[in-house]
């Protein structure tokens, strides 16, 4: 079972009508793994998640979810996941604690103490009803019901939209801990921080189609890396360096972008100039983000 | 007040099918009913004929009112249609209002609007101009429709403005119900509750002769303005003037409250649930018990008014030789009690039928609410949510039935000594409603399915059931046409041996459209945001 991947899709498509949704996606969630998926608004992100819950029906290409086909075993996959959605609507007439205490319940049961370390740590009021609770606090609802269950895989659609700071930090406290414990996490968001600091992988889609995945690392590989240098003197022939970008020399001071595959070589004219200070940023994830969105644009 | 333009053009352009659709079946009902009365009753003898018949059947008059005046075709019009458009114009007033006032705010889309450079009162206001619009075009419509029907022109404005003046009481009416509460099907379920009680007073006032109770209620107001039977104009002051004060209410108590909240404030909850609650049963129980309640006690209550004034019906009959003939004729008092219960109970089974409508349509409202979709990501099949809120829709119409059958059985018992008895009878008179109710419930169920954006049809359909029901024989419609009705085969169930064999196969009809429906949601993508 630990060599079947949580989530496998290929080749996904999905038409509303006219507007493809979907166009091709490919995505692979390993057992284990906290993967961010990532995409501007309107890129296909919910849908995805909502095929995989088997309320969408797949258009043509391959999805499966658990070892599992999502649109035909629903039922029991769904007792082996949780789902948070991006746009929670509670019952008006139910309070936040029932409305927890339902969902863990239809899915198969909830950890009471879980549940209580939950609301704690959220700092949430179980005993308002819903139309009283604001987003972010509907979101923590939904947080806390899914948490609370014991299940394999959890399905996040931008589970912190609406949070606080002081809830973000908290969130990402407790997805740590659910990896520790060797829950498989899928959190779409664009939050890119909020990925950074917790994804194993990541998955950038637009338009339908995933146009770049991998680990952190290897993604920043791909991309370029911020130099600024104070030197003893001007540093020899650095603009004629394949690699380097957006050069800036005044002088002695030297600020550049530079391909990491080219950076050994750029150092060493660096060094032979004689370096007194020098900062090396690796890109973040936001500069590769934009990129990519630019690229497009 | 400012926006208050910008805000109606909006809600007209949200508007422009659903709110034209209403204003040509009202008109067109009216018109219709003019026109086929002059022509299937062309001789003032003919007329007067049918208005002694009508004299001897209160059941008909609870519906529709007294006639004033039998001799003219205009008089028999107005008796057949007033009380029935003024209702249909209460029905869309009220609901207009609520879609462009609370329905708004609990949505949140208010807060939005709010946001801009848009008064405190505007949507309010552009709401109330809407539906006094709407009510005012029907007025006029109606004038000048029958009037071209060659009808003299001063009844047939009483006509128009008896209708446009109850749909404007009622536009007062739903804007303060919108205060009240926050949410929209509530604010909805009070102004409803108000029309039903209007109608409830005016058909009590007719039925037994009581004039007071009749003026009680602005239905009773729009009959009475005697519309070809001598106009009594007084009486639109009375509607401007009731409008007018309710929409100052509601204004008073708009600047009592802030955006989103009711004057009722919401009470805190629990903070966990019940053990019970751990099922998509308990779940609908929970979202639809107190909606369910409501209905069975407002069944309950009518059934007993029904109840207890069956007996009199006999008498208030007795005083008159040339009706005690036909009476006679009829099978006795007993019978014209019989026949007035009978038509109180398909009432009451045309009403459960917008109980059932209402109920089924919970699921698409847990749709598009976004409600469903955590519900059906966990272990929950399709199947059993839409189970779980049928069960509710099939087992609540038979409920407020069995309630409002039940009570009008003991209160009609205890007049003539009977309680036990009559109330057995009456329920299982009520039940035989049952199947045709259920049928709505399909209708429902089929549309969920299939279109669920257009599952507004099936209260279209209630309303053509109805307008069949009403219409169909004073207009001697072809057979086929009624018979697309299920309350027209429904049997008699008072008096005479029950024929099981309609109720068999409207029953099959419904299994039918309702797996059907549930078939069609099960291979269906579920609505996102």
């Amino acid at each position: 079972m630990a060599n079947t991947p949580a989530v496998l899709i290929s080749g996904l498509t999905k038409h509303y009508g006219t507007v493809r949704a979907l166009d091709g996606l490919d995505l692979t969630v390993r057992t284990g793994e906290v993967h961010g998926f990532l995409g501007p608004n309107g890129s296909g992100k919910t849908t995805t998640l909502r095929i995989l819950l088997g309320l969408l029906r797949a258009g043509s290409g391959h999805a499966e979810l658990l070892g599992g086909d999502p649109w035909r075993d629903a039922v029991e996959l769904h007792r082996r996941l949780a789902y948070v959605p991006g746009d929670v609507v509670l019952w008006p007439s139910l309070s936040g604690g029932e409305a927890i205490d339902l969902l863990g319940r239809l899915r198969g049961g909830l950890d009471p103490r879980r549940k209580a370390a939950l609301l704690e740590r959220f700092d949430l009021d179980p005993g308002r009803k819903g139309r009283a609770y604001s987003k972010g606090n509907r979101q923590k609802v939904a947080l806390i019901a899914a948490l609370a269950s014991d299940v394999e895989l959890l399905l996040l659609d931008e589970p912190t939209s609406g949070l606080d700071p002081l809830m973000e930090a908290v969130f990402r406290e407790v997805i740590g801990e659910e990896r520790a414990r060797g829950r498989t996490v899928l959190l779409s968001s664009h939050v890119l921080s909020e990925v950074e600091a917790l994804c194993d992988q990541v998955t950038i889609i637009r338009d339908g189609r995933a146009v770049q995945t991998g680990t952190l690392a290897e993604l920043r590989h791909l991309t370029r890396i911020t130099i600024s240098a104070e030197l003893e003197r001007a540093p020899d022939g650095l603009a004629g360096l394949a690699g380097v970008h957006d050069l800036i020399a005044e002088g002695p001071r030297v600020r550049c972008q530079v391909d990491g595959e080219h950076l050994q070589a750029v150092l060493r004219v660096l060094t032979d100039a004689g370096v007194r200070t020098l900062t090396c940023q690796p890109a973040t994830l936001e500069e590769l983000f934009l990129r990519h969105y630019q690229v497009a644009a | 007040m400012t926006g208050t333009l910008t805000l109606l053009r909006l809600a007209l352009r949200r508007d422009r099918v659903l709110l034209p659709a209403w204003i040509v079946v009202i008109v067109g009902v009216v018109v219709a009913s003019a026109s086929a009365i002059a022509e299937l009753y062309p001789q003032a003898g003919q007329r007067i004929a049918l208005g002694v018949t009508i004299g001897a059947a209160p059941a008909l008059q609870a519906l529709t009112g007294p006639v004033f005046d039998a001799s003219s075709v205009g008089g028999l019009t107005a008796w057949r249609g007033v009380a029935m458009t003024s209702v249909l114009a209460a029905l869309m007033s009220l609901l207009t209002v609520i879609r462009h006032t609370r329905a708004e705010e609990e949505t949140g889309r208010a807060e939005l609007v709010g946001a801009c450079a848009v008064g405190r009162h505007a949507l309010a206001a552009s709401a109330v101009l809407l539906a006094a619009a709407a009510n005012l075009l029907i007025a006029l419509l109606i004038t000048v429709g029958l009037a071209g029907q060659g009808l003299p022109p001063a009844g047939a404005l009483a006509f128009g403005l008896a209708v446009g003046g109850t749909g404007w009481v009622f536009t007062g009416v739903a804007l303060l119900a919108a205060q009240l509460t926050e949410h929209a099907r509530t604010a909805r379920a009070i102004a409803a509750a108000a029309l039903g009680l209007a109608f409830l007073l005016r058909a009590l006032g007719d039925a037994a002769k009581v004039e007071m109770l009749a003026w009680l209620s602005p239905l009773g107001w729009a009959q009475r303005m005697r519309a070809f039977a001598g106009e009594r104009w007084w009486v639109v002051a009375l509607f401007a003037v009731a409008g007018a004060v309710l929409v100052a209410a509601a204004a008073l108590v708009a600047r009592r409250r802030d955006l989103g909240s009711g004057l009722v404030p919401a009470r805190p909850g629990v903070t966990e649930a019940a053990p019970s609650l751990r099922s998509p049963m308990a779940l609908a129980w929970r979202l639809q018990r107190g909606v369910l309640l409501g209905w069975s006690v407002g069944f309950a209550v009518v059934g007993l008014l029904f109840g207890a004034l069956a007996r009199s019906v006999g008498d208030i009959v007795g005083d008159n030789p040339q009706l005690a003939a036909i009476l006679a004729a009829m099978g006795g008092a007993g019978a014209l009690t019989d026949t007035f219960l009978a038509a109180e109970l398909g009432l009451l089974g045309l009403v459960a039928g917008a109980y059932a409508v209402q109920a089924t349509l919970r699921l698409q409202g847990e749709e598009a609410a976004l409600r469903a979709e955590p519900v059906l990501a966990t272990a929950v099949a399709r199947r059993r949510w839409i189970l779980s809120h049928l069960v509710m829709a099939l087992g609540g119409s038979a409920m407020v039935l069995a309630a409002g059958g039940l009570a009008a059985g003991i209160a009609h018992g205890l007049r003539i000594g009977d309680p036990f008895g009559q109330g057995g009878r009456m329920l299982g008179a009520a039940l035989v409603q049952v199947p045709a109710t259920w049928t709505l419930a399909g209708i429902a169920m089929l549309l969920f399915g299939l279109l669920p954006r257009l599952t507004v049809l099936a209260w279209v359909a209630l309303l053509a059931f109805a307008l069949l029901g009403q219409l169909g024989e004073l207009l001697q419609l072809a057979d086929w046409v009624r018979d697309l009705s299920p309350f027209a085969h429904v049997p008699r169930a008072l008096g005479q041996p029950l024929d099981l064999g309609p109720l068999l196969w409207l029953g099959a009809v419904t299994a039918a459209l309702l797996l059907a429906g549930m078939t069609a949601f099960q291979r269906r993508d579920v609505q996102g945001g």
